[in-house]
């Protein structure tokens, strides 16, 4: 399942970098602690998080994420878009929470 | 080959730079994909280490054909406990930092966990410096 495919099927919306819809998914990772990703996710994964910072993008970068999901309504800040547009790599939105959206996506993958 | 980058304390908009270049040398050298993810965590704990706790720093990088050498120097308040400071969970971080997700104390042991060779050198109120090997 492609990004695109992830995105209607969990009622996503899109905030940046739609060039990046068409990026395989293989996984997701479900945290809020940076280092704990960039030691512990793997490439491909859709990464479920409330951060909404310029450095998720860094990490998503790094670690060849497919796309980020930010939960519960948040919105990325603007450098966020930028650098997602830059990078061609998705952020997300869902105004679920992070145990909700992660089972659901979980089913939605498996 | 060897690469050169300057890191300044508190400044996370850049945190990660030095990262993602050496990330991509390492891949338009051909190296192997598990020794490139290994060695972007190292070094972006590393530099991510430098902007929380440091005041300043420099990121030396030297790929040889048997792997590559991560020297970061910084001037900064050094660490007074390395053994504490090795502990998962263990952190001095800022509030400020830890609610943009870093400083959970995860770092050091990270690097320790991706690296082939790792040592500290540090002295308290004068700064540290890591070494990191990691072997193609």
């Amino acid at each position: 399942m492609n990004v695109k495919e992830l995105a209607e099927k969990a009622n996503l919306n899109l905030f940046s970098g739609a060039a990046g819809l068409d990026r395989q998914v293989t996984g997701g990772y479900s945290s809020d602690l940076l280092s704990d990703v960039m030691g512990y996710a793997s490439e491909g994964q859709v990464w479920i998080t409330l951060q909404k910072h310029r450095n998720i993008m860094a990490v998503a970068s790094l670690k060849d994420l497919a796309a980020i999901i930010l939960v519960k309504g948040f919105e990325p800040e603007p450098d966020v878009l930028e650098l997602s547009e830059k990078e061609g790599i998705p952020v997300l939105g869902t105004q679920k929470q992070a145990f909700e959206i992660s089972g659901e996506i979980f089913n939605l993958i498996k | 080959m060897y690469f050169e980058y300057f890191v300044e304390g508190g400044d996370f908009t850049n945190a990660g730079y030095a990262s993602s270049q050496i990330k991509k040398h390492l891949k338009e050298l051909g190296v192997d994909p598990s020794v490139i993810k290994r060695s972007v965590i190292a070094l972006y704990e590393a530099e991510v280490n430098i902007v929380a706790h440091a005041y300043r720093g420099k990121i030396k990088i030297f790929i040889n054909k048997n792997g590559v050498k991560m020297l970061l120097e910084d001037e900064g308040p050094g660490i007074a406990d390395v053994g504490l400071a090795m502990k998962k969970g263990f952190s001095t971080a800022s509030e400020a930092v830890r609610e943009m997700g870093f400083g959970a104390g995860m770092g050091l042991p990270n690097i320790n966990e991706n690296s082939d060779s790792f040592n500290i050198d540090t002295v308290v109120g004068k700064g540290t410096t890591l070494e990191i090997i990691i072997n193609f």
